[in-house]
């Protein structure tokens, strides 16, 4: 099981140790730190690295290594997983995961981790039942806490530990009953030089804030749900039910969750809302470039594209960038060779274009390697693989919530080879 | 406000300041010093001189302050035992605390701390908490026992605490059940062979139950402790499979995978043709892709255990290729994993689109991606033969770019395109021979000269080139050196002429200036041949190659079954056997992939475990199926059809008997049997009405006739196999009249499979190559099931072993002696005959236990005259012993009973052919001699049966 926990910085200070079982000295970490160096990009680290005793399983979130020790077969997704969910937890207690939140909150961070870890074994992971036992610190409760000298360690068993329900505690009681949902499509896609499609498919998630009072048993149902073949739930979904009728059927935690996550696969066709014209080439004297860069709407079913980015990740050889953006800012990052194009709101009547001559290091040979571009959008109110909630029914309570559905979709690694 | 101001610290020196403050009056100013401590704790500072003062302040009401107290203590009591004994009186006392949040606090805490002397007193207050009223301080106290295990595992064993754990199996709440799991598991595994998780149906079925109300952490426990079940059958492996299937869609990944080792693992038992295993097969892709959408690090390790299940079922993906096409910014540890499966999926119908991809791939920055694609592009020539032609002119394209490593990686995989097709794309070794100078890798300039040498007649210059090699000898790799040495003999070989000179140079740099051994030696081998006899030389140097294989990589079969049943966990990530690399692991067992059920037929199989590990000792399951029996027998009408009552009128044979045997068998279980036998009707509708009484957690209708199934199963109570008897190999066939080939052999069956164990040796003076094996035709339709597997020539003195499959499905002749074989085998010199006689219990199969009023009606309708009666001499076994080695040999006991001292036992036996043998056999204790009376209706195999009984028995 998880023997010891490290968090490490992007400089290499070790900033945090936890330990569950015996005490491991912190020199094991050296073998993290050669990796590091090896991998040159933080990214790179490999997930799992053996050392002669133990093995070390790290996950890199939030510019933060979290290196855990282990010493005996234990399923490495087990480790991952649960290293994410200190991630989460930390963000949720204190606002952001940061080397300085940690820090700032060090007492809070190692009452958490014995909470949710016993001799390597999860003990308390839902947010909920954490939060009863360890309050998360408000400027209002330590203030309180000061003065009145009481604590933020919760005195009681927390009421849903054991029940069959777990990730709902009971005696909830709001005065405005309200559930919202949040249907957000994430489109990853591969499009080649052509603008053909080499790959596309959809991941989406369904965020839920229910704030509604009692013991309130949900049933969401779909216009559509023969779309979704693919899918994973949060624990309180009955999924008997969604197999045989498929409706999602459920108790709410309270507050905010996932609801479920789905992922329409490149087998269907994924509509793509734009489409990108582009020539980047580089001359074989002269030390230079020519970039031309044109952003226009594809299938956008009607719907307005926002906050379009295009980025591209140029060669080394790339020192400056001298364009002219018809629409939006340009800034190309010499040192990191980024060139940023923030476009905005997509017009379909004035199409954005980028245009203009890169210079290279002079004396230096034609890139060999062809940039991609990432493009990063948004589009409100639409969920672009078409799922429509149909309507959400409440048993189980008698008062009225409020309810609400919202769309959007959103690039996620959306990429246009050159 | 922050806890940061714990880390700043004045000039006067921190450990006394502190001292000072948590010797302090007050209580706040305690807890802010105890908080102090805990930070530079955080940070790896010693702060254990600091332990008595804060010891001291464990006594409190606070709870806040109690937990920041045992974080200390757990962290450094090691370090001072004496001084952390002052804790125990309050540990102690905390056990006992009304609040069950402070009782498992306390005794989660004391377990932590690992010093022999606490440990002494945690036993007792451990013992009440795993018997707590509390379930949340249960669960704690399940994993404290590990806790104890790891630091005094013979202190838990004394203590009694193991049978406790393994109690708390059965707890009503699933997440102490979880942590009892987990606990199990842990212990288990510094235990290997400790039984400790004794999985029979029963707690299967509690695991099951658990399972769905568990937390996802204990989901991966538990569905982590199923993949180590053996299920009976092709049935029961089907149920579990389906109450696993939801949890494909949780949204924990490890809890996903650990689902998909479950599934792999027990599908291995599912009848091909069973629609379900379509359709399991078809719910395993989603899932799988999903994972790939997680984070990195999460995606990393599902793609190395993705690479293992491609290599065992490649279809559940074959249409996914596209998911794992490679995104410029994934981490380069995920792009190559990626790569690696797009080949192994790479086929005919998705060559052109992979081929694509990986030209795209070369093109990339990462100079180990680039390498991999281009290797990649190699790979899929080799594959799939309709793309080679593609894939060259692709690496063409890639050797125009001449970008360094892109040019020397398309050359070393041209190589091995050549050794594969050879003769039909040495047209590119001119755009090859352009870019020799550019080469600075070893093992690229050694393709390159391999090239060169191979087709040294092809290339005009050749002797130029290679001696251009030849300059720098000295300073090359072994690697180079050695394959110069060879491609410049070749060369000679082939154009003795020109190069004379060039073969001196080279032979001499190889044997008098080199210090390497092993390329002296090879000179010195070429130097004899050539002055010796050149056309020899010719023969050995010039000879043609083997083709190279397909697949050059795939992990070999047997250890790839293993891994199949680790998925998800290190050794999955690694793709070796745990063994291998876990420190912890002491002689791990090896897992093993459950054998299919027999050929269609024999659908039932209960022999698995045979071929399975024998973890699961012979434990003595108390017959449920009477149970059920007797209740039916309750709620339905009483048994109205009684048994027709046995006529004393019945001849001899079978008076004794029925009057003996079966009718006191009824007699003694006429309340529970009597029921069954007479109430087969009423039977059936209790198993109609059953689904309706099961508890709905039992999942959709088929999974409840699966687990009825299951009950029933268990009626005959007789545990384990202990694994059917093999005799000792014998000479089939004498050197003499084999032309020197030697057989010798035995049969077997494993695991429902029929097997001929051979021995061939070679004792002739040639080498014996072109073997195979047929059968005349014969009793029971025997033929061997595939061609007689020996690939390499038999040289003389070697002796080789094979195993060779034989299915029942060939001509049947009746031959005398019943079981008598004739057998043909052929190799290159001639085709010998010989003949051997099997034993019968070959062909018991698995599934031959009959039912007891189907025993009873069977045996009175087979006509007397059909009996035999044996004596089987000198056997010491008691009954139990007896029946259990002959249920290893698939004979299966029915029903048992005792009377004057005389144990009876009724035993039923299935042939291949689907003929019945009926047996009783009579034991006496201090006798040595057993009586076998056989009933078939097909009277000529009795005698075999008998010798049977008497070859197992006896061995």
């Amino acid at each position: 099981m998880i023997h010891s926990l490290f968090l490490i910085n992007t400089s290499g200070d070790l900033f945090l140790e936890k330990h569950w079982k015996s005490v491991i000295s912190r020199s094991v970490c050296d073998y993290f730190f050669e990796a590091r160096e090896k991998a040159v990009e933080p990214d790179n680290v490999p997930p799992v690295i053996p050392t002669p005793h133990h093995y070390l399983i790290t996950i890199y979130r939030e510019k933060i290594f979290f290196v855990s020790v282990i010493q005996t077969e234990v399923p490495p997704l087990f480790v991952i997983e649960f290293l994410h969910r200190v991630a989460e937890t930390f963000q949720d207690y204190f606002g952001e995961c940061s080397e300085t939140t940690i820090k700032d909150n060090v007492v809070i961070v190692y009452e958490l981790l014995e909470e949710m870890l016993d001799n390597g074994f999860p003990l308390a992971t839902e947010s909920n039942i954490l939060k009863e036992l360890i309050r998360p610190p408000t400027i209002l409760r330590s203030m309180v806490n000061t003065i009145t000298g009481s604590s933020n360690v919760g005195e009681t068993l927390p009421t849903g530990q054991l029940s069959s329900i777990p990730w709902r505690r009971a005696g909830v009681k709001y005065t405005n009953n309200e559930a919202y949902f949040d249907v957000v499509e994430e489109i990853d896609a591969i499009l080649d030089k052509s603008g053909t499609t080499v790959f596309a498919e959809i991941q989406g998630v369904i965020d839920a804030c229910v704030k509604l009072s009692g013991m309130p048993d949900l049933t969401l149902s779909f216009m559509n749900p023969r779309l979704l073949d693919d899918v994973s739930f949060h624990p309180c979904v009955r999924y008997k039910r969604w197999e045989s009728e498929r409706v999602i059927s459920f108790i709410p935690p309270d507050g905010n969750f996932q609801l479920m996550s789905y992922h329409i696969s490149a087998q269907n066709l994924v509509a793509i809302p734009i489409y990108v014209k582009q020539n980047i080439s580089f001359f074989e004297t002269g030390s230079s470039g020519r970039l031309d860069i044109t952003v226009g709407p594809k299938q956008t079913m009607g719907k307005t594209v926002e906050c379009l980015v295009v980025t591209i990740h140029m060669p080394k050889v790339v020192l400056s960038a001298n364009l002219n953006a018809t629409q939006g800012t340009y800034n190309y990052d010499p040192v990191t060779k980024i060139l940023l194009w923030d476009i905005g709101k997509l017009n379909p009547q004035k199409l954005p274009n980028l245009k203009g001559s890169l210079s290279l290091l002079s004396g230096a040979p034609k890139p060999e390697e062809n940039p991609s571009l990432n493009i990063d959008l948004k589009i409100q109110q639409l969920a672009i693989s078409g799922l429509k909630v149909n309507r959400l029914d409440m048993y189980g309570e008698k008062y009225k919530p409020f309810k609400g559905v919202k769309y959007v979709t959103k690039a996620g690694k959306f990429q246009v080879r050159t | 406000m922050t806890d940061s101001k714990y880390f700043t610290t004045t000039k006067k020196g921190e450990i006394f300041e502190l001292k000072a403050e948590l010797n302090s009056d007050k209580k706040e100013k305690k807890k802010e010093a105890v908080k102090k401590v805990i930070a530079s704790m955080t940070v790896g500072k010693d702060v254990s001189a600091l332990f008595p003062d804060v010891v001291n302040c464990m006594q409190t009401d606070n709870l806040e302050l109690k937990k920041l107290v045992y974080l200390y203590l757990m962290n450094y009591a090691k370090s001072q035992p004496d001084m952390a004994i002052m804790a125990v009186n309050t540990f102690v006392k905390d056990c006992e605390d009304p609040n069950p949040l402070i009782r498992a606090l306390a005794v989660r805490t004391m377990g932590c701390i690992r010093v022999d002397k606490i440990t002494e007193y945690l036993c007792e207050p451990l013992r009440k908490c795993l018997k707590d009223e509390d379930p949340y301080v249960r669960k704690t106290a399940a994993v404290c026992v590990a806790k104890l295990h790891d630091i005094n595992a013979q202190l838990v064993e004394d203590q009694g605490f193991l049978d406790t754990l393994k109690d708390l199996i059965s707890d009503s709440n699933p997440m102490v059940v979880a942590n009892a799991v987990a606990a199990l598991s842990e212990i288990a595994e510094s235990h290997p062979n400790s039984n400790l998780l004794d999985l029979n149906p029963q707690t299967i079925n509690k695991l099951l139950t658990a399972l769905n109300e568990c937390t996802e952490w204990g989901q991966i426990f538990i569905l982590d402790c199923l993949a180590n079940y053996m299920p009976r059958d092709d049935r029961e492996s089907q149920s579990i499979c389906e109450r696993v299937t939801p949890r494909l869609s949780h949204a924990n990944s490890a809890v996903v995978l650990s689902a998909v080792k479950v599934l792999m693992k027990f599908m291995e038992m599912l009848p091909k043709d069973l629609d379900y295993y379509g359709t399991l097969l078809k719910k395993l892709a989603p899932p799988l892709v999903t994972l790939l959408s997680a984070e990195p690090e999460l995606q990393y390790v599902a793609l190395r255990n993705i690479n293992l299940i491609v290599q065992k079922r490649p279809e559940i993906l074959k249409h996914e290729m596209k998911v794992f096409f490679v995104k410029y910014n994934d981490p380069i540890y995920v792009k190559l994993e990626k790569l690696d499966i797009m080949i192994r999926l790479a086929s005919q119908a998705n060559i052109a689109q992979v081929l694509a991809e990986l030209k795209e791939y070369a093109t990339e920055v990462d100079v180990d991606f680039v390498r991999k694609a281009v290797r990649a592009i190699g790979r899929c020539a080799i594959k799939v033969e309709q793309s080679a032609e593609r894939c060259v002119s692709t690496l063409l394209d890639l050797i125009q770019t001449k970008v360094n490593y892109v040019v020397q990686e398309a050359i070393v995989v041209i190589k091995d395109i050549f050794r594969k097709y050879p003769n039909k794309y040495e047209s590119v070794i001119a755009t090859l021979c352009e870019n020799l100078d550019s080469l600075d890798e070893p093992e690229a300039r050694a393709a390159m000269i391999w090239i060169v040498g191979e087709y040294a007649e092809r290339i005009d210059n050749a002797d130029e080139l290679l001696e251009s090699f030849l300059e720098g000898f000295h300073d090359e790799s072994t690697q180079v050196q050695l394959q110069l040495l060879t491609a410049i003999v070749k060369l000679f070989l082939k154009k003795p002429t020109e190069t004379q000179e060039l073969v001196q140079q080279v032979l001499s740099l190889a044997t008098q200036d080199s210090d390497n051994p092993d390329l002296r030696d090879r000179g010195y081998i070429y130097w004899r041949l050539l002055s010796t006899d050149p056309v020899a030389a010719k023969e050995v140097v010039l000879a043609e190659k083997p083709l190279i294989s397909e697949e050059t990589d795939l992990i070999e079969p047997t250890l790839l079954e293993e891994l199949i049943c680790h998925i998800g966990t290190l050794a999955s990530v690694y793709h070796k056997p745990p063994s291998a690399f876990v420190e912890g692991s002491r002689g791990v067992q090896h897992k093993r992939i459950p054998a299919r059920a027999g050929s269609g037929e024999s659908a039932e199989s209960s022999d698995v475990g045979q071929s399975g590990p024998s973890e699961a000792p012979p434990a003595v399951i108390p017959s449920q199926g009477d149970l059920l029996g007797d209740l039916l027998n309750l709620d339905l009408a009483p048994p109205t059809a009684t048994v027709p009552s046995v006529q004393p009128s019945m001849q001899m044979g079978a008076m004794d008997l029925l009057g003996g045997g079966l009718d006191s068998l009824m007699g003694d279980d006429s309340d529970t049997l009597g029921g069954d036998i007479g109430g087969s009707p009423s039977m059936g509708a209790g198993l109609g009405a059953a689904p309706a009484a099961m508890p709905a957690s039992l999942g959709a209708a088929p999974a409840v006739g699966g687990g009825l199934g299951d009950l029933f199963d268990l009626g005959g109570g007789v545990g384990m196999p202990t694994g059917s008897y093999v005799a000792p190999k014998t000479v089939w066939l004498l050197a003499m009249k084999g032309k020197g080939l030697e057989i010798s052999g035995t049969f077997a069956r494993r695991g429902g499979i029929i097997q001929m164990d051979l021995t061939l040796t070679n004792k002739a003076m040639s080498v014996m190559t072109d073997f195979a094996i047929q059968f005349n035709r014969n009793s029971f339709g025997l033929a061997p099931a595939g061609p007689l597997q020996v690939l390499t020539p038999l040289s003389p003195n070697q002796t080789i072993d094979v195993s060779l499959p034989l299915s029942t499905s060939g001509p049947v002749m009746k031959m005398e002696p019943l079981n008598n074989l004739q057998v043909a085998v052929k190799n290159n010199i001639d085709v010998f005959y010989f003949s051997c006689q099997y034993p019968l219990s070959l062909l018991f199969v698995e599934d031959g236990k009959m039912d007891r009023q189907v025993f009873l009606a069977t045996w009175k309708d087979i006509p007397n005259e059909n009996e035999a009666h044996f004596q089987i001499k000198d056997i010491h076994l008691n009954s139990d012993v007896a029946s259990n080695k002959l249920q290893g040999s698939n004979i299966f006991t029915i029903a048992k009973r005792t009377v004057e001292g005389q144990d009876m036992l009724y035993q039923s036996v299935k042939l291949t052919n689907g003929i019945w043998v009926l047996a009783e056999m009579r034991i006496q204790t201090g006798n040595p001699n057993y009586t076998l009376s056989i009933r078939c209706r097909a009277p000529e195999v009795c005698q075999f049966v008998y010798l049977c009984y008497e070859l197992v028995l006896k061995n």
